[in-house]
């Protein structure tokens, strides 16, 4: 009975295009796709380079790399919120309690998966390509380059699977964002809200529009990866 | 390495290829001797087909001399200044997933070619081996024998002074099997050292200008063509070419 | 390294994302997560932005955290309801001032059957005692929150020390713990905003309230120019004061829901 109300709640919502959902919807995919694509920046060459390199501890750096992907979003939360709080040692930048602490905790998230599965595919693919490459003179160096774009479709998926955890998380962004009403609420956090508030049919027809939002972002990249696909191979 | 642009010239006159040398060259791996020791000079003009059994230790004679290997003991030595640009075609080909095209630019750009001399080298390398036709497909499409022609393309316009191929025709049909060795007589024909393995007797007879006969990873012949099929002087090699003839 | 990293950010807050860019002015209000749930932030702070110009952003989390929050300088000003706990503040030099607001009042929720008769109850240890004795299912929000500590009080005044399979401690706040009372049918002391509010109330239904000692007082800190000064502080004594005003006062009274007065103004 319950269930109903929230499907219908869901569709109103999304058919009166309440401008306060609209700027949480907004909220919640600037933030979640920048801190993915700023863990890809920084994750995609770390794992590329781990794959590439031999280095004592290398063994220790995938497990904990691996480990990682399992960090705990209040965790992650909780160790960036230390860092950017004014008694901590980042406090001067006052970057509490914005967007750009969201950003920052969903990339530390993040970039623990990307960086592990890059690794792992661009191992795959240096065994087959790793004679070939050093036949044709190319430096370890020069590789990651090569490689990364040549696991460009696998590359895809691992990076909708990085939006998927930064879009689905709620304790990261709780604890540094503190869901201030109009600045740092976001669908996940909204959802928290009203279930504490007993609003559950509203609280799960914002989950059926966050689920909905996740959907159509994986069609999209979907859809781009398979017309790049037909087109090159 | 020597100049890309200083070879690209001096390749158009045909001089001698760099000689190959091997002094005392052994392989082991986890205390397992697999190769050698292994004397010998490659100074002829080729081609120079490597021979044996399976087992033998072609594979990684040829690693050796390309250098995918490092010797356990001894020296591989090269004539003339510095290593000599070399490239290495594999038994399967490896290539990107990429255009056929954009597979010999990438190699191109790797050796610091500026763009539009990539390009061009790069549609004449797929016009002389017969690819014009597949240059925007993806790599991976085409079929056994285009993709070994594809990299014989790639090795093309490195303008190698070296050329090493792997068994490079044992996994295509007849009609591909042509169309490589045409393009290896090419490379030949362009003045680049040929160091080719196979097991195919006939495809020997019809390549080698010498031969480098090994069994139980040492060297155990290596004479002109023609002296190895008539009268080869190694029992092994006898026993091999016996063999071969016992269908 | 550092400046490289200073300048992404910049460039990313600058972006935009900030809904309320820097340009206006604001602070920083750490309150409780039943405070906002209320709904009285929604009624009177556009009130105090109206006549001072003044964004308050609430960060509401439990009592503790509130606490912790302004203890480290992330708040610049902080409204709660423990007033022990902010006396304390005060002496350890965290605030240099402490007023009351207003209160609310806590009331005892349970299933419609009352299985321990305590709508008849005489006073609120009457009600907690015999809860107790009937060993009815009760849930206990046991976050250390200031709803928290008063209901440990309520115990002991009763003489009673909560303990057995019918006394759930949920570490939770307001909100979810009235959720598993619903769904448990369970007893359990919340405060009259959050229940008003509520939406899930299945069985629940209000059995006690009106005793003096559920009172719940709200307090207001002007936090310490010395150990943070870096804080808006201007602008934080402007609410500060501006809250125990004639203004703040009435707003606080005028907030209704359902028709019903939650907050009741009492600043000297």
């Amino acid at each position: 009975m319950e269930n109903n109300n929230a499907f219908e709640v869901a569709l109103s919502l999304l058919l009166n295009l309440d401008a306060s959902l609209f700027q949480i919807v907004a909220l919640s995919l600037q933030v979640s796709i920048l801190a993915v694509l700023i863990a890809a920046v920084l994750g995609f060459p770390l794992g590329a380079a781990v794959a590439l390199w031999r280095f004592p501890g290398r063994g220790g750096l995938i497990v904990v790399l691996n480990a990682l992907m399992g960090l705990p979003p209040v965790v992650a939360g909780l160790m960036v919120y230390l860092l950017l709080s004014r008694a901590g040692p980042l406090g001067d930048w006052g970057l509490l309690f914005t967007p750009s602490a969201m950003i920052v905790a969903q990339v530390v998230l993040v970039l623990p998966i990307l960086a592990a599965l890059s690794r792992q595919k661009v191992e795959e693919l240096l065994g087959e390509y790793r004679e070939q490459f050093v036949s044709l003179g190319m430096s370890r160096l020069r590789m990651m380059p090569t490689l990364l774009w040549d696991a460009r479709f696998a590359l895809l998926t691992i990076l909708l699977a990085g939006f998927g955890r930064a879009s689905a998380e709620v304790g990261a962004v709780m604890m540094v964002g503190g869901n201030i009403e109009g600045v740092t609420r976001v669908m996940t956090t909204s959802i928290v809200l009203e279930t504490g508030k007993g609003n559950l049919p509203l609280a799960l027809g914002l989950g059926i529009v966050l689920l909905t939002l996740v959907m159509l972002v994986n069609a999209g990249v979907y859809w781009v990866g398979e017309l790049t696909r037909r087109r090159t191979g | 390495m020597t100049s890309f642009n200083a070879s690209l010239q001096a390749s158009s006159a045909l001089l001698p290829p760099p000689a190959l040398c091997f002094d005392g060259v052994t392989f082991s791996h986890e205390d397992k001797q697999l190769l050698g020791p292994c004397s010998f000079n490659l100074d002829g003009t080729g081609p120079t087909l490597v021979m044996g059994p399976n087992g033998a230790g072609k594979s990684l004679l040829l690693r050796l001399a390309h250098g995918l290997l490092a010797p356990t003991q001894g020296r591989v030595a090269w004539s003339g200044e510095g290593r000599p640009r070399q490239a290495m075609v594999f038994q399967q080909p490896v290539l990107l997933r990429r255009s056929a095209v954009a597979n010999l630019t990438h190699a191109l750009a790797v050796n610091n070619v500026p763009r539009r001399t990539r390009v061009k080298l790069a549609y004449d390398a797929l016009e002389r081996f017969g690819l014009s036709a597949s240059a925007h497909t993806p790599a991976r499409v085409l079929s056994g024998g285009e993709q070994q022609r594809l990299a014989l393309a790639r090795a093309w316009v490195l303008s190698p002074q070296v050329l090493f191929l792997d068994e490079p025709t044992s996994a295509l049909d007849p009609a591909a099997i042509k169309a490589v060795e045409a393009a290896v007589r090419e490379f030949h024909q362009r003045g680049t050292r040929i160091v080719m393995t196979t097991h195919d007797l006939h495809q020997a007879r019809r390549l080698a200008g010498d031969v480098l006969f090994l069994s139980g990873g040492k060297v155990r012949e290596h004479t002109a063509a023609e002296a190895f099929f008539d009268r080869p002087v190694s029992r092994e090699a006898q026993a091999y070419i016996a063999g071969e003839l016992v269908e | 390294m550092k400046k490289t990293l200073r300048l992404i950010l910049a460039v990313m807050t600058s972006m935009g994302l900030a809904q309320a860019a820097y340009a206006d002015d604001y602070i920083t209000l750490a309150s409780t997560t039943s405070t906002e749930n209320s709904g009285l932030f929604d009624a009177i702070l556009p009130e105090f932005k109206e006549a001072t110009g003044i964004e308050v952003r609430v960060v509401a989390v439990g009592t503790g955290q509130a606490f912790e929050i302004a203890r480290r300088g992330d708040a610049d000003s902080l409204l709660v309801h423990d007033t022990t706990g902010e006396q304390r503040f005060v002496e350890n030099g965290h605030a240099s001032e402490r007023v009351d607001v207003m209160y609310n009042d806590f009331v005892l929720i349970g299933p419609a059957d009352d299985p321990a008769s305590i709508s008849e109850a005489q006073s609120a240890s009457e009600a907690f005692g015999a809860i107790a004795s009937a060993e009815a299912p009760f849930t206990s929000r046991g976050d250390d929150s200031g709803t928290h500590r008063a209901e440990l009080r309520f115990w002991e005044n009763a003489g009673v020390e909560p303990d057995g399979d019918w006394y759930r401690e949920l570490g939770s706040g307001m909100g979810p713990t009235l959720n598993t009372a619903a769904a448990m049918d369970a007893y359990v002391m919340s405060d009259r905003a959050s229940w008003v509010a509520f939406g899930n109330r299945q069985n629940l239904t209000l059995l006690f309230e009106g005793d003096e000692v559920l009172f719940n007082q709200y307090g207001s800190l002007l936090l310490s120019r010395d150990k943070h000064p870096h804080l808006k502080h201007d602008l934080a004594e402007q609410w500060h004061k501006w809250l125990v005003s004639k203004q703040g006062q009435q707003a606080i009274a005028d907030f209704r829901v359902d028709g019903q007065q939650l907050f009741f103004p009492n600043a000297k």
